[in-house]
Order: C-alpha cells, then structure tokens, then sequence
C-alpha cells in the first residue's frame, strides 16, 4: 500500500493530475510555515512536501535558501518537522518530509522513520540520497512502511532510471533541470522527454518539478506528468509578505491549472 | 618497501595501498555519493575517463612534462636546523611545494584535472576556493589550456586574500564572491554544486582537495601522492632512513594524502595531520573537523564534520582561509578511525607563532595554512627529542598572507614600520607578538584582514 501513489491514482481517476507543495518548515516561523502548509491544502494541494530546513542545500536556488537560511539559524529542527505534518494531514492532504540526508542520519534513520510514520507521514523525498547509498533508509522506510521517493534526471541514463525508479515506492520525481522560467518549449520537451523515458521503465507515478509558477505551466505540465511539483512560487509568496493568504491563492490557480491539462503543440 | 630514486612525477598514480577506496568510492565507512542524481552521469564520466587516463602512457607522458617544466618538480627538501632549534633540537626537514609554480601544491591536481576536462572535451571549468590557491592553480591551468574559467569564493576570504582575486582576475577567470552561508570555502562549493548541476552538460568541476563525492577524493589524492612519492625517495637519500613522523595541514586534506601516501605502508612512519584550532576547540570557534567533528554528510560524501543536533554544518573559524573548512575528505576520517593517522588541532596563536618562527630563522615566508604544520612539528620535536626526524610539508608561500600577517604582527598600517615590530627581534618571536592573551586580537585580524 502506498499513500503517494493512491493519492496520485485518484487525481487520474478524476482525470487530472496531482498537485504537489513544497514548503519549508520554519520560514518565517514554525507557526507561520505550519499555516501556510494549511493554506496551500486549503487552496487545492493533494500532496504536501514538508520541507527541512538544511544549511547546505545544494541543489536550491535563492528563493528556496532565502527561506530556509533564516529557519537554520533558529534552530528549526525535526520535531518542528514533525508538528508540520501532523497538521498536514490533519488538513486532509498527504504529507510527505521533504530533506537532504544528513538531517535524517544525525537524527537516527530508524528514528526517523518510526516517528514520521507515527506523525501521519506517508513517506519522504530525499533529493541528495541515491539508492546506491541508501542501504539504511530502504531498510527502514521498509520496516515502517513509508513511501520513499528518489529523484531522476535528463542525464540519467535508462539503466539507472530503471534502478532508481524499482527503489521508489509512491512516485518517481522527475527533476529536469529548469532553465530560464519562460522558455516553455524547451523546459518542456526536456521534462516530457523524461518523463515518457521513465514511463518506459515503472508503472509508479511520475511526478516533475521544474519551477512551475502559475496555472497555464501547471496544466502544461499536467498533459504529461501524474503531479505537477511546485516549490520556489509558493516560497515567494511568503518571502514577498503575501502569507497564508498568497499561498491559498496560488494553489487555488494551480488546482485549476493542473484540472485543464492542454496539449501542447 | 624502499625507493632508491625520485620518481618521475605522474609515473605511480595508481595506487600503492589500493585497499581503498573500493570501486564506488568508500573509505571504510566514508567516503561514497551523496549527491543530486543530475551529478551522476557526470561523475560516473569523469571515473571513466580517469580510469582510463591514468594509465594512458600519453596522459603519463605529458603530465609529466608539465610537471618537470611548468610546475618545477620534482619540489626540494630543505633542511631547517635554525628552526628546529626551537622544536626540542629534532631534524626537521620540509617538503618545498611552496617552490612550485602558483605558490602551492594545488597546481598538481588541477594540471591533472584539467588534462581530464580537455580528455572529455568540455570548455568551461569552475572551482570553489578559499586562500584562492586553487582558485589560482585552476585559472592558471584555464590560461595555460584555453579553456573558460569560473571562480566561486566567499566573499570573506575575497577580502582575506585579496591578492589571489587580482592574480585570478589577470590570468582570465571570472570570480564570483559568494554572500550565502558564512562567505567561506563551505558556501563556495555549494554555488559551485549548483553552477555545476545547471551547466554540467558544458562544464567541468575542478575540486579542489580530497573531499566531495567519488571519483575526486581518490582523483586528488592520486594527484597529490607525487609530493609523497618525492619526499619519501629524498629522504631516504639524503638522510638515509624514513623519517619518524611526516606532518601536514588539514583543511579539506589534499596535501596531507599527498605527503601521507607514499608512507601508509611505513608502519614505523607517524602520519599526523594538523587541522586549524582557531581560538581553541574548546572555544567552539574553530576549524578541527575530525578533532572536534563527528560523522555525517557534507558535499557528496560520508565524512566527519562539524554539525549541531539537528545535523546542520556548523560554520567553521580560522585565520588560515584555507583551512577554514567544517568538513574534511573522508580518506582522512578513515586514516584516523583505523588510527593510521593522528589529528591534532593547532590554535591561530600557535601557527602564527611557527609562521614567524620560520620567517626569522630560515628566512622562508610559509602560508597560514603550512604554518599549522609547523606549529606541529613545534609540538611533537619537543615531544620525540633531538633524535627525532621530522618531515613537514610546506603546502604553500605567505604571499597571500603578508597583509593578514601584518595585521597579526601588528606591522600594517604604518608609514615606517619599525624592523620587527610585534615580533621578537632575538628570533624568537614565540613570546613577543604571540602571547595567549593576543588570541583576540588575532581574532579580530583574521576577521578584518
Ligand atoms: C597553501 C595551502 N595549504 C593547505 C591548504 C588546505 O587544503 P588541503 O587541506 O586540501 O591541502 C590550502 C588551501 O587553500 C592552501 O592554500
């Protein structure tokens, strides 16, 4: 049974595709990045990534570490994480932890694991962790039966797509790299090719995130991918003051976005 | 196992202890991948093309000869007895990499690794850089090799080492100061990760020591081990047994591996790496990774760092930029976890102290960064005593340093300064400018400097 993937599997079943939140725990408080959360399931997200806050995140551009630095610095930690997704799910959307490893191994991997799964977690992404190197974490999201999500990239290659995508259980998280937001074409043939290669190896549900910023992306994600990713937009809400408010709104237009799926030509 | 002759540099990059890593990178425990999965191809081309270059006789042939006639090897060994005088009378002896081109033993892995990047046909090169020696060593070999070049620093030490931006600046490369994080070494790599991930298809990362994800700590340590391989032969030659202890510098590790390697299977050998105490471990103000650190992940590998409850980096403090680095390469965590090495941390007092010591005795101006290792030899020559033989690696020259230096000596800022002001004019600056009570206002040099 996988939490992440029924969930997924329903927003098909209503012929459309999943719309997936990412924000940060902690930006600008606790408090406040707990009701955002709430906010963006109000406003129409089925999934919601739980963001930890990490020092060193590699692999995210300013919007992303201008939020997140603040929440390092007040000593946001795991416990915090956890609160936010209790209220997740108690909003009726599915949780999922969203944090680069080392977070996770300073906190204790069973530890991890067990404590997400008795917050009502369904799982975790975990964008700097390969399954090359994920020996504990299988083990553990095993034992506590927790999705886990590993991520695929245009230059992976099909042996590894096909590997990386049987260690996941919920969905496959296609990462393309973004460009420049705007030049649609292009970021879309990159996803979209990479997401029909990934097809071609899983039955699971792939999932793109590539910098998504209003409805008219989403449904053009949505013609070809099973959930539509969205996370620097609805950061910049926050970081531009906007609030809960700001973020209600946004998934209010992605909600409709990822409803109308286009064609694209 | 005995050496007779130097080595022809680039002739032993495979390795002679080929227990680790294994073949997916691991030291041990540490070591490893922890990186995006966008890296991957690119790391996985780059283990290939390695492999493959090395025992290229092409690829031998003509790193060789950059070796002999751009970066000047093979490096001397200088006896220092002035020196040692004040480390319980042992014989010291240092390992010139001061001497090669660009100032530092970078340059060897940066030749190497940018004779990779022409091998897999890419144009752009980026590093990270802290003191900017290999910030330097990367540019020059951009210059040498008409390829593109991308400096990341942090905006701290571009005002620390001021110098290196200029030298960068002149040989071609952009530099870009980094304002996230603490504005060091640690931030640099982060931006440099994310430039490389965006551009990865055009772009090579040239890293600069032995940390990061596999192929590049066992890459640069095969680079660096000719300092090793060198010093071992000379030595032997010279002074006809191996030495008792061989002592380098820490920051992320490359000139540690490099000077260590060659002596692994020494048993006899003391392997003791000196990482920066900064205003002392006990102060948390400091940049003693596996001295005060604990095992984690930090930039693509398992390693010791320095990390609070929650598993964020803590950020690190040094007056030496190049040594101000919270992670360390996971060889390393290894060497001490099977105690074939031995870590020490040196306070900012103590290798100041040891940098004008070598200045006033063997007229020899040594990095901040070497100055750690100098410091140690202080230490452990009063230790061992006048039979002891000790073998210092001298990674880098103070160039960059003289203003930091200067601000610590208090000899800067003045129209005529006066012939060792701040500093012991009997050469024996140990307790003129360098008092303990001096670690603040060290402190606020490193800071301003
Ligand atoms: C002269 C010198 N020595 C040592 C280091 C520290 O690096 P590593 O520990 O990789 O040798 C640096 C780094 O900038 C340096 O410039």
């Amino acid at each position: 049974m996988s939490r992440l993937q029924d969930t997924i599997a329903g927003a098909r079943a209503e012929g459309r595709s999943a719309l997936v939140a990412y924000l940060p725990v902690g930006y600008p408080d606790v408090d406040r990045s707990i009701a955002a959360m709430v906010a963006a399931v109000e406003g129409g997200a089925d999934v919601v990534e739980v963001g930890v806050p990490y020092s060193d995140p590699g692999m995210d551009g300013p919007v992303i570490q201008q939020a997140v630095d603040p929440a390092v610095r007040a000593g946001v930690g795991m416990r915090d994480v956890l609160r936010a997704v209790q209220a997740v799910a108690a909003a009726g959307a599915v949780p999922v932890v969203m944090s680069y490893w080392n977070p996770v191994e300073r906190y204790g991997v069973d530890r991890f694991a067990a404590d997400l799964a008795a917050a009502g977690g369904a799982g975790a992404i975990t964008p700097d962790l390969i399954p090359d190197e994920a020996g504990p974490w299988l083990a553990a999201s095993e034992a506590a039966h927790l999705d886990r999500v590993f991520l695929v990239a245009p230059s992976s290659t099909d042996a590894r797509l096909a590997a990386t995508a049987a260690a996941c259980r919920g969905f496959v998280y296609a990462a393309s790299t973004m460009g420049v937001t705007g030049t649609r074409a292009t970021v879309g043939d990159a996803a979209e090719k990479l997401v029909a290669r990934t097809r071609a190896v899983t039955d699971l549900p792939v999932c793109v995130g590539l910098g998504v910023s209003n409805g008219d992306q989403a449904a053009e994600v949505a013609s070809f991918a099973d959930g539509v990713i969205v996370g620097s937009a609805y950061v910049r809400e926050l970081l531009e003051g906007r609030g809960a408010d700001g973020v209600r709104r946004l998934s209010e237009d992605l909600a409709a976005g990822v409803r109308r799926p286009v064609t694209v030509p | 196992m005995t050496t007779s002759a130097v080595h022809p540099p680039g002739e032993r990059l495979e390795p002679a202890h080929p227990s680790w890593p294994d073949a997916t990178g691991h030291f041990g425990v540490f070591g490893g991948r922890f990186v995006p999965e966008a890296l991957i191809a690119a790391l996985d081309e780059l283990t290939e093309a390695y492999r493959a270059m090395r025992v290229d006789p092409a690829f031998i042939e003509e790193f060789a000869a950059l070796q002999r006639d751009y970066t000047g090897r093979p490096s001397p060994i200088t006896e220092v007895p002035g020196f040692a005088e004040h480390a319980g009378g042992a014989r010291i002896w240092l390992k010139r990499e001061d001497l090669n081109h660009t100032g530092s033993h970078k340059i060897n892995n940066v030749l190497g690794q940018a004779l990779l990047t022409r091998r897999i046909g890419k144009r752009r090169v980026i590093a990270e850089t802290g003191a900017g020696q290999h910030g330097v060593a990367t540019a020059t070999a951009a210059a040498l090799m008409g390829l593109s070049c991308t400096i990341y620093m942090g905006e701290e030490d571009t005002r620390r080492q001021a110098l290196n931006v200029a030298r960068m600046r002149l040989l071609g490369a952009e530099v870009v100061p980094v304002t996230t994080g603490s504005r060091t070494l640690k931030d640099a790599i982060n931006e440099a990760f994310r430039d490389w991930v965006t551009n990865v298809e055009t772009t090579n990362y040239v890293f600069g020591t032995v940390a990061g994800p596999h192929p590049f700590p066992e890459m640069v340590r095969d680079f660096q081990r000719v300092i090793g391989d060198e010093a071992r032969a000379q030595v032997l030659e010279r002074v006809g047994r191996l030495p008792d202890a061989v002592l380098a510098c820490v920051g992320g590790g490359s000139n540690a591996i490099g000077i260590f390697t060659a002596f692994v299977p020494d048993d006899g050998v003391r392997l003791v790496g000196l990482e920066a105490g900064g205003d002392g471990v006990g102060s948390g103000r400091h940049a003693a990774t596996i001295t005060g650190g604990t095992p984690g992940v930090l930039h693509g590998a398992r390693s010791y760092l320095l990390q609070d409850e929650n598993g964020q980096t803590v950020e690190s403090h040094s007056i030496s930029a190049g040594l101000d680095y919270p992670g360390v390469g996971p060889e390393h965590s290894h060497l001490h976890d099977i105690g074939r090495a031995e870590y020490r941390p040196v306070t900012d007092a103590e290798a100041m102290e040891a940098f004008a010591l070598l200045c006033r005795t063997e007229g020899i101006i040594p990095a901040i960064e070497s100055a750690h290792a100098l410091a140690g030899a202080i230490t452990l020559g009063k230790e061992l005593g006048p039979d002891a033989l000790l073998l210092v690696n001298l990674s880098g020259r103070g160039d960059k340093d003289v203003e930091t230096a200067s601000r610590w000596f208090g000899l800067g800022d003045r129209e005529h300064v006066e012939p060792g002001a701040g500093m012991d004019t009997d050469q024996q600056p140990i307790e003129g400018a360098v008092t303990s009570g001096d670690a603040v206002a060290g402190q606020d040099a490193g800071e301003s400097a």
